[in-house]
């Protein structure tokens, strides 16, 4: 049954074959068996999954079923749940019961989606390997030596591993792309304001959005169905109605014209990656595609324009955990300052940490126009060749990242060299395109991603083009051993 | 030396909305602590501000009625230091783009200069929880009712050279946001408060001196006063040979001084950035034209009218159109008066601004309404009364012993106006006076007055003066 | 831009974030490393370029004022470390 994707759990489910519970059951058991090597969630949620999946049996009996209603999820642990613990993988939230619902996490239960726990996560969301969590790494399935990436690598490796059909991510310079890219399951990263941010816990809010983890795009279009939506409680949420991301699946590929960007493919692209790559385009042109070389000439600057933007909004978004009024607080402080100081210091991990400096250091008197400011002139300098390139293209195509999975530790000491793993994601973010990831073949025997980039709200052209893929592939089909 | 005081204030007025700047929770002063401190006030992990849109149209307003630009695009912007009564970790602000800048207001000096004060800017923010001192075993308890109540700052240009002037200015803002119905203007409840940034500098000089800032300053009272004191500190400083420290000072009403403050003063870096959590706002001409057309009459034009209608001076108009509910009153007691003006005036600034004071009360707290002073004042006018009777008549109206009417009828006030009684008077009373009749027939014109009270003193003030002056002219020569 | 070990305890301090001393060598390192790979940044010319604060150029939407929450203190200090009569308590405040 875990081998099912969404649609056909979802059929199933609503013939009668199973019931929710039994779903949820054989799901809470796979956890059971097979998370402690993987170290994919955080906190499990059995007792609520289970009282949530005979609501959700009596829904589909009452015939009121919608597509997701009774189909298990993980859920990322940096969306608020009320009731049960929410800590974004940090010591500092470890005793931190969310006493309300994220919009996001309303609308799942809404659609009658089963949350069977919260999953493991880069600390704050921040991290690329899933190495800075609290709760200790995620392991990726194909390959327990490796990461799965990050920072949500364990709502992608509890998909990869089939513990779950589905899971919800977030994305702020990569991190459902290059997960899924890592673990072989498809992404979804919307354009920015399509998906509420309220109850997310903040990394940097100029660039976080939430998005889904499934096995196939169509199973990802029913999940972003139902996270996307206008919130009148998020001022930079979208006001505009939600696509029908499941019609145009099938549409013919006939005359789409896919920009392959030349920077996307030079020096820092690992070989078999760019081998794979070249597989998954030569699908494409079969497909009927037009593929066309284009220039986006700022990308170089992507990444360290990151580094001062989520930085300086991170820096002053973490300043509310202060041992106050939730979070981790240290013992017997000497003074109002030793409060603050040893709570944060305790409660944050060194990668939080540097991070803050960093954007206190950019957004300190003297250095706002530096880095800050400059950093905002360049965002618009990337945004602006992405609009160049749509007017050439419809869907832009290239490598999530620059290479498979890479050996758990390997660039933990080195934050550079880690932050440029998402070199080929980052600039998405920074202008506020929804992009994917899927499956597209292996190198060296791990998962190798596409990313697909598409116009602003064009996410359903992205899911047509990753799903006619599908039709003709398998990347997607295949399972990690052991997990079979 | 002569020296000269330079003064800016920087007034913030919490906005009279319902809800919240950011949430939806309630702005009732005086709730239990922490009830109506939602999760956006508290800063919960995942929260998100959005902007009530109330606190742009009553910034709008403001902006109107200062002659100021209203900013066609704004942006809030973080202010970002760790304090307890700070839930985020910083103050969500504006800061390179407010939503008004540069205007101005007029104030009256003395009574006859006016003087134009700038108005730098007028920014929206939140206001911050409250620390409570109180010993909690050592520790110090935070309320966050406050947090997210909606402010205006304004920042004035550092016009103001005496403490006189920057009460003036104070009252004069003060008076207006309650005209706009945008801040209730309650002091007490610290709904309108004012830091005051001093310096002095050498007569002539055009570089200003270093200045203090004095935080926390929440009646007219103490704003004289710590000005003053901060003032006569800063000479005192700089007559012995010292500098004067650019800090923040606290004013410290017991002891009328100002004391720095003993927060540690690290330099601050306040790190301020456009908030991602919120957009621009823009503001387009048709709304501004929207808002232009719900303004109520302003203290200016209504002080114009008052002089034109009623043919006040600038002065009592300047005085009666200080604040609204006092222009209320008044223009109620011209309409009850059957249309008194000056009169009015006289009575509203006199007899009973003077009986207010004395009992520390406010014009709208009056025992006696305007139409019960204008029903005197009706009294007053048709001959009824005099206006030495009317200040009997008042006490027993602020009393309460009923109508002027009912109190002229029941004390038998009436004015006597009958030619033939008062005639019969003035006879006694020339009659009973021989000694003075004879003086003034020596030319000692002043005993005029002395038969006047006479006749007063025998009608117990009732007899009409103006007829009992004429009777008495003609009666006194042909005696 | 390299950064000592004395800029890193201003900073630190600036973002109230207790560091452990020995850490702060490794920290000035990490500092200056991302420092010096951001400022790849000054290769660019962005004379005239408006800075970019949100991808879609949106402006604010405003909510109408009316109030929508109601007291949930007890819910909310659930996950409070230190209150007392509905406060939060932190070490005394000295103005």
């Amino acid at each position: 049954m875990h081998q099912k994707t969404l649609v056909e759990l979802g059929a199933g489910l609503r013939q009668g074959e199973y019931s929710s519970e039994e779903l949820t059951r054989v799901c809470l058991d796979r956890v059971s068996a097979l998370d402690k090597q993987l170290n994919s969630f955080i906190t499990l949620t059995e007792e609520l999954a289970l009282q949530a999946a005979r609501d959700a049996d009596a829904r589909i009996r009452s015939g009121e079923a919608g597509p997701l209603t009774g189909i298990p999820y993980a859920h990322k642990d940096i969306f608020c749940t009320r009731g049960v613990r929410t800590s974004c993988g940090s010591h500092m939230l470890d005793n931190f019961i969310a006493p309300y619902d994220a919009t996001v996490t309303q609308q799942l239960n809404a659609a009658g989606a089963v949350m069977i726990g919260k999953t493991n996560m880069d600390e704050f969301a921040m991290g690329s390997s899933n190495e800075t969590s609290f709760y200790g790494p995620v392991t990726n399935p194909w390959d327990s030596e490796t990461v799965p990436g990050g920072s949500s690598g364990g709502s992608a490796a509890a998909v990869a591993a089939r513990l779950v059909p589905v899971s919800t991510g977030t994305d702020t310079g990569g991190s459902i792309r290059q997960p899924a890219a890592l673990c072989g399951i498809t992404g979804l990263k919307p354009t920015y304001g399509r998906v509420s941010r309220y109850g997310m816990i903040a990394f940097a809010s100029s660039l976080d959005q939430a998005g889904p983890f499934a096995r196939t795009a169509e199973d990802a279009a029913l999940m972003l169905g139902a996270m996307a939506g206008f919130d009148l409680r998020d001022s930079t949420s979208v006001e505009r109605a939600v696509d029908d991301y499941t019609g145009g699946l099938n549409e013919s590929l006939q005359g789409l014209k896919i920009g392959l960007p030349t920077q996307f493919f030079g020096a820092g692209l690992d070989s078999a990656v760019a081998a794979a790559i070249e597989l998954a385009l030569d699908e494409y042109r079969k497909l009927g595609a037009v593929i066309t070389e284009i220039s986006l000439p700022n990308s170089q600057l992507a990444v360290p324009t990151y580094y001062v933007v989520a930085p300086a909004e991170c820096s002053s978004n973490l300043s509310r955990f202060d041992g106050v009024r939730f979070g981790y607080r240290a013992e017997h402080p000497a003074d109002l300052e030793d409060l603050y100081k040893r709570s944060r210091g305790e409660g944050f991990g060194a990668e939080v940490k540097r991070r803050i400096m960093i954007g206190t250091y950019a957004l300190s008197a003297g250095y706002y126009d530096a880095y800050y400011l400059k950093a905002q002139q360049a965002r618009r300098l990337i945004r602006e060749d992405f609009m160049r390139a749509f007017e050439q293209v419809d869907v832009i195509m290239g490598p999530t990242a620059p290479s498979a999975a890479f050996r758990l530790g390997e660039k933990a000491d080195d934050p550079v060299t880690m932050y440029l793993s998402d070199i080929y994601t980052i600039a998405v973010n920074l202008a506020g395109l929804p992009g994917m990831s899927i499956p597209a073949g292996f190198a060296a025997d791990m998962p190798v991603g596409l990313q697909l980039i598409g116009n602003y709200f064009e996410e359903a052209r992205l899911l047509n083009a990753a799903h006619r893929y599908q039709q003709v592939t398998d990347w997607h089909a295949r399972c990690p051993q052991g997990y079979e | 030396m002569e020296w000269e005081t330079v003064i800016g204030l920087e007034i913030h007025a919490q906005l009279a909305t319902r809800s919240k700047i950011f949430s939806g929770a309630s702005t009732r002063y005086g709730a239990e602590p922490n009830t109506q401190a939602c999760a956006v006030d508290l800063g919960l992990p995942g929260v998100l501000p959005v902007l009530n849109g109330e606190v742009v149209r009553m910034a709008v307003k403001f902006g109107l009625a200062t002659h100021s630009t209203v900013a066609p695009r704004s942006v809030f912007a973080r202010k970002n230091y760790f304090y307890p009564d700070l839930p985020k970790g910083y103050q969500i602000s504006q800061y390179e783009l407010p939503i008004v800048h540069d205007g101005y207001l007029d104030i009256e000096v003395d009574e006859d200069t006016v003087k134009r004060i700038g108005i730098t800017r007028a920014h929206l923010e939140e206001d911050a929880g409250k620390s409570l001192h109180e010993d909690f075993h050592g520790m110090t308890g935070i309320d966050l009712n406050r947090a997210g109540t909606p402010l205006l700052e304004i920042v004035s240009e550092p016009d103001m050279r005496s403490a006189r002037e920057a009460v003036a200015y104070m009252k004069k803002i003060h008076s207006l946001v309650r005209y706009l119905g945008i801040c209730d203007g309650n002091m007490q409840e610290g709904s309108f408060r004012c830091d005051a940034n001093v310096s002095v500098r050498p007569q002539g000089q055009q570089a200003f001196g270093t200045r203090a800032e004095l935080k926390n300053i929440n009646s007219f009272r103490f704003v004289e006063q710590a000005i003053n004191y901060e003032v006569e500190r800063q000479i005192a400083l700089l007559e012995s040979g010292g500098t004067v420290v650019q800090e923040t000072r606290l004013f410290d009403a017991d002891r009328h001084e100002t004391r720095p403050m003993r927060t540690k003063e690290e330099a601050n870096d306040y790190r301020y950035f456009p908030d991602p959590d919120l957009l621009p706002v823009e503001i387009d001409p048709v709304f501004i034209e929207e808002v232009a057309r719900t303004l109520p009459e302003l203290p200016e034009a209504k002080k114009q009218r008052f002089m034109d209608d009623y043919g006040l001076s600038a002065y009592d108009a300047g005085v009666l159109t200080a604040n609204r509910e006092l222009g209320d009153y008044f223009e109620a007691a011209v309409e009850a008066s059957g249309g008194q003006g000056k009169l009015s005036a006289n009575w509203v600034m006199g007899e009973l601004s003077g009986a207010l004071n004395k009992a520390g009360l406010e014009i709208g707290a009056s025992p006696v309404s305007a139409g019960a002073l204008g029903g005197m004042l009706r009294r007053i006018e048709d001959g009824t009364i005099s206006g030495k009777i009317a200040k009997q008549v008042f006490e027993a109206l602020w009393a309460g012993e009923g109508s002027a009417d009912e109190i002229i009828e029941t004390r038998g006030l009436k004015q006597i106006s009958d030619s033939s009684a008062i005639e019969g008077i003035i006879r006694d009373v020339l009659e009973n006076s021989p000694k003075q009749l004879e003086q003034y027939r020596n030319g000692q014109e002043k005993v005029f007055g002395y038969f006047v009270g006479q006749v007063m003193k025998a009608t117990q003030g009732k007899a009409n003066p103006k007829q009992v002056n004429e009777l008495l002219k003609k009666m006194i020569n042909n005696a | 831009m390299a950064i000592e070990g004395f800029e890193v305890e201003k900073i630190a301090h600036l973002a109230r974030l207790g560091i452990d001393p020995d850490d702060v060598p490794e920290y000035a390192r990490n500092l200056s490393d991302i420092l010096a790979f951001v400022e790849q940044l000054n290769s660019v010319d962005t004379r005239g370029v408006d800075p970019l604060a949100h991808p879609l150029d949106a402006i604010q939407r405003l909510r109408p004022d009316s109030v929508t929450e109601a007291d949930e203190r007890d819910n909310f200090q659930q996950n409070a470390p230190l209150t007392e009569a509905g406060l939060y308590l932190v070490p005394q405040v000295i103005e």
